[in-house]
């Protein structure tokens, strides 16, 4: 028996919209995470990932990213319709987001002490000043920098330090969901995987949820128990990550994805990246979003939208799958 | 940080020369005689001819030149032209005022441009940015001489609350701190708005958003300190800029501040007070830029990490 | 289609968007039009009126309140003040023109100079101009009218010599910018000389920020040139220049405040249109400056 997800957003569409054109960027989206589950959010840029967590958020740029249809429940919040009172309760204490790029993240006027701080002021009303400070110090402690930094400022920390501190702002109140946007890829390569094995460590401890944007497949398979592939605004397969690295069949769009690693057990004279470019958001074509890359393209596949075939805990959005699964294309 | 402060002080010097030189050589063009205009229209002609020799006027340019630095450095700026009084009595006696016109018009500007630019940031696109941004657009194309007479018109002629013109009251200082205030208020309130809106888009801002602080928090605590730094740029350029002497200015109000000293000599070819007093200016100036820099230590921490390294 | 011909109609078609981007922002637009009705003025406002009417004094006329026959009054000469205004259009905006053209081009070569050769040249270039920076512009300017004697001409250098400064810098920041990009490597290699790449390669890329900076500059000019004349170094009477009408009108301005609210309206109204023309040009030519 499975209990309330924390967070379920149903039929999600968000577009941006400038004088010039309208960007289409999240195209119904459906997703459920339950309890200290991670989800890998996983697609090229521009496929819809930070779209969607800022959505969850409710961070869109001011007037110029809208969700123009769906809904948003975060612990029986509805996010969407939500006073942005009640919604900045919620921010950094429910559900915290990490930020791309630590080198931006962090306010280069106050010291790193008191931005992590701030969290703890802000959503524990009536803490003392000598409270916060132990909590700044055991925060960060437990993101491995020594307390007595606390008053240094981020341009005295390096990089990955920094991304540290930017996790211990986005745990301080230990959420229930972290919202992880490609935490690592602006760091050193050997700096990735500490940063990450902290955050897995720490989530565990804390017992909080994550969904972790990435595009980099390896670091899916290591971390995560649940994967979306997102395309063109769409979610194109969904599973487990047993079924989506493992299954018998895999959406083309994903096959592609993988043929994109170099894979150093089989013997290969070159990758098979997949061709082409995702389409102009601002100009989704009609049918499968994915038809005009994909290999194994049908006629059909111009002119309707895939559905979304299940098969337990799998999804994959695609026609061939409809056309019986394994088809003469399919392998 | 003293080894800093040190070090902008012999960069300006090479600076200050070459100001030295440029207006030297302008007045060296202008057309007629310094000596006499010192003597007089009605001194012989053997007199001129010693008088210049006196003062060393046959030399060659260069040398003029460089008797004039060597001289100016060890203090001695020479003497008026016209009441043979050393230049910068002059110049310390009309200080006073033009700092006070400058220092009022700064203060007000500030005081209410800058909250304006704010305002008009946050609330981007609403009734308020229009309003402040179009009165900010009127305020550029005025000329600040032509606001000082409308405001004369109003409150001097019409209200008849202010006085016009003169010094001899703190009254009288109001109407032309007003005109100062109003074209440099606008700058601040452009530069303000503008350097708010490039803050609120940063990522710490939106880092400090999924925190959860409110609006007013974000724009107190996150923003305006990173804001600041250039508009204490713009703040302290246009200070220096009215402690010279708004010559326009001086001119509505009939103020005896150093533009119009200035522009008295440079048409009386009284070399002597035009050299010290843009030699004063550039270094009032010059020392304003260094208080901005030192106050920048203050506010960023970048900076000041960046100065006690170096 | 050859990769020319493809250039070609990338060129237009970016000059079309930021035509389009530029005529969607109302307040450019307006500037735009005020702007240009100015210049209109300027080049036909011998058609409406006699210049020797605007300049030869009626005294029986004098000091009229604005009415059919004199629209805007007359001054204290009996000059009908709507013609001294647009009169006044033609010398603000020539002089203008002019010396945004003459800063232009020397500040450009100054500062093409120190962008492209850098180093020690750089320097030197870099280090004059903000010599000249450091003078007040007004007291520059008056200097060299007092040294040059007064007159249209020595008014067009004193105004042009301390613009020069603010050219040259944004020549060279767009030089240094455009400096490194691959393209201009190309072109070295292909064995073009300096002054040959400056001129076909870069100048052309660095046009957005001097037009920008050119529109800025006439707005600044006519503000200068009004200020000159209005304490007497500028253009003298009775040559109508908007200044100067500001000055004579200002002892009569308790009873017949029209003498200095049309021309001080007229100012206003030329520079402001060059701004909303020039901040226009800024968030069409990029937008993601646009606040």
């Amino acid at each position: 028996m499975m209990s309330e997800p924390i967070l379920k957003i149903e039929n999600l569409h968000v577009i941006y919209k400038t004088d010039e054109s309208t960007v289409y960027a999240v195209n119904g989206v459906d997703l459920e995470l339950f309890s200290g589950e991670t989800l890998g959010l996983v697609g090229e840029t521009g496929a819809g990932k930070t779209t969607t967590a800022l959505s969850i958020m409710r961070l869109l740029p001011d007037k110029i990213g809208k969700v123009v249809h769906g809904s948003i429940t975060l612990e029986g919040t509805d996010v969407l319709t939500a006073t942005e009172a009640d919604m900045r309760l919620l921010r950094g204490s429910t559900v915290s987001m990490i930020f791309q790029d630590p080198m931006t993240s962090l306010n280069p006027t106050i010291t790193v002490g008191n931005q992590i701080g701030e969290v703890l002021y802000l959503h524990r009303p009536g803490i003392s000043h000598a409270d916060i400070e132990a909590g700044v110090d055991n925060i960060l402690e437990m993101v491995g920098i020594p307390a007595g930094r606390k008053n240094d400022y981020p341009h005295q920390f390096s990089g990955g330090m920094k991304q540290r501190i930017v996790i211990a702002i986005a745990l301080a109140c230990e959420p229930k969901l972290l919202l992880a946007d490609e935490p690592t890829t602006a760091l050193d390569v050997t700096i990735q995987a500490q940063v990450l094995e902290m955050m897995n460590e720490l989530k565990d401890k804390l017992d909080t949820s994550m969904i972790l944007i990435t595009h980099d497949l390896g670091v899916v398979a290591q971390t995560c128990d649940k994967v979306a592939i997102m395309y063109a605004g769409e979610i194109v397969e969904y599973g487990t990550a047993e079924d989506v690295f493992n299954g018998k069949n895999k959406h083309p769009y994903t096959k592609g994805l993988f043929g994109s690693i170099p894979d150093f057990t089989k013997k290969a004279y070159r990758l098979s990246p997949i061709e082409g470019l995702m389409p102009d958001p601002t100009d989704l074509p009609a049918g499968c979003k994915f038809h005009d890359r994909c290999p194994y393209c049908m006629d059909i596949c111009r002119t309707q939208n895939a559905p979304a075939i299940r098969e337990g805990s799998h999804m994959i959005r695609c026609h061939l799958m409809a056309a019986g699964g394994k088809g003469e294309a399919w392998e | 940080m003293l080894r800093y402060i040190m070090k902008r002080f012999l960069m300006m010097i090479p600076v200050i020369l070459g100001i030295t030189f440029i207006i030297f050589a302008i007045m060296n063009f202008t057309p007629g005689d310094p000596a006499k205009l010192i003597l007089g229209e009605e001194a012989t002609a053997e007199d001129v001819a010693k008088l210049r020799t006196e003062l060393g006027l046959d030399d060659p340019f260069l040398v003029r030149f460089a008797r004039y630095v060597i001289n100016a450095v060890q203090g001695d700026f020479g003497t008026s032209y016209r009441n043979r009084q050393p230049v910068f009595n002059e110049i310390f006696d009309r200080f006073p005022t033009t700092f006070k016109v400058a220092f009022f018009g700064i203060l007000i500007a500030v005081f209410i441009g800058v909250p304006i630019g704010i305002l008009s940031a946050v609330k981007q696109y609403s009734i308020i940015d229009t309003i402040s941004t179009i009165g900010a657009m009127l305020l550029t194309a005025m000329p600040g001489f032509f606001v000082g007479m409308l405001l004369i018109l109003l409150f001097a002629l019409k209200l008849n609350i202010l006085p016009a013109t003169g010094i001899s009251s703190w009254k009288h200082f109001v109407l032309p701190s007003l005109a100062v205030a109003s074209v440099t208020m606008a700058t601040f309130i452009r530069m303000t708005r503008s350097t708010m809106l490039e803050v609120i888009r940063q990522d710490y801002v939106r880092t400090a958003r999924a925190k959860g602080a409110s609006e007013s928090r974000i724009v107190f605590r996150h923003c305006l300190r990173n804001a600041l730094l250039p508009i204490i740029t713009v703040i302290g350029m246009n200070f220096a800029h009215q402690l010279g002497g708004t010559v326009m200015i001086e001119a509505v109000f009939a103020i005896p501040g150093l533009g119009s000293h200035m522009v008295t000599a440079v048409r009386q070819k009284d070399t002597p007070v035009v050299m010290a007093s843009i030699i004063f200016v550039a270094v009032v100036a010059g020392l304003m830029n260094l208080l901005v820099d030192i106050l920048y230590t203050y506010i960023d921490p970048r900076v000041k990490t960046q100065y006690t390294k170096g | 289609m050859s990769t020319a011909g493809k250039a070609k109609r990338r060129k237009r078609s970016q000059l079309s968007l930021i035509w389009f981007r530029f005529r969607k922002n109302k307040l450019a637009m307006l500037g735009l039009i005020i702007f240009l009705m100015m210049i209109f003025m300027a080049a036909y406002v011998s058609i409406f009126g006699d210049y020797e009417k605007a300049i030869t004094m009626d005294m029986p006329n004098k000091l009229q309140t604005p009415s059919a026959a004199h629209l805007f009054g007359t001054d204290q000469f009996g000059r009908d003040i709507l013609m001294r205004m647009m009169f006044g259009a033609r010398i603000s905006l020539s002089v203008g023109l002019l010396t945004m053209v003459l800063s232009l081009v020397v500040g450009s070569l100054i500062g093409a100079a120190a962008g492209y050769y850098g180093g020690k040249v750089d320097n030197l270039l870099m280090r004059i101009m903000d010599v000249f920076l450091a003078i007040p512009s007004t007291l520059l300017a008056i200097s060299i009218v007092a040294a040059l004697g007064q007159g249209m001409f020595n008014l067009l250098l004193a105004t042009a010599v301390s613009q020069i400064p603010a050219f040259a810098r944004v020549v060279r920041s767009a030089i240094l910018t455009v400096k490194g990009q691959d393209y201009i490597e190309a072109a070295r290699a292909c064995g073009m000389r300096g002054g040959r790449i400056i001129l076909r390669h870069i100048l052309p890329n660095a046009m957005g920020p001097i037009i920008v900076q050119a529109t800025l500059n006439i707005a600044r000019t006519i503000l200068g040139i009004s200020s000159l004349s209005f304490v007497g170094l500028g253009i003298s009477p009775p040559t109508p220049e908007w200044g100067s009408m500001l000055s004579e009108g200002k002892t009569m301005m308790r009873y017949y405040p029209h003498l200095i609210l049309i021309p001080g309206a007229a100012i206003a109204l030329a520079v402001m249109s060059l701004n909303l023309i020039g901040d226009g040009l800024r968030d069409a030519l990029d937008p993601r400056l646009k606040n």
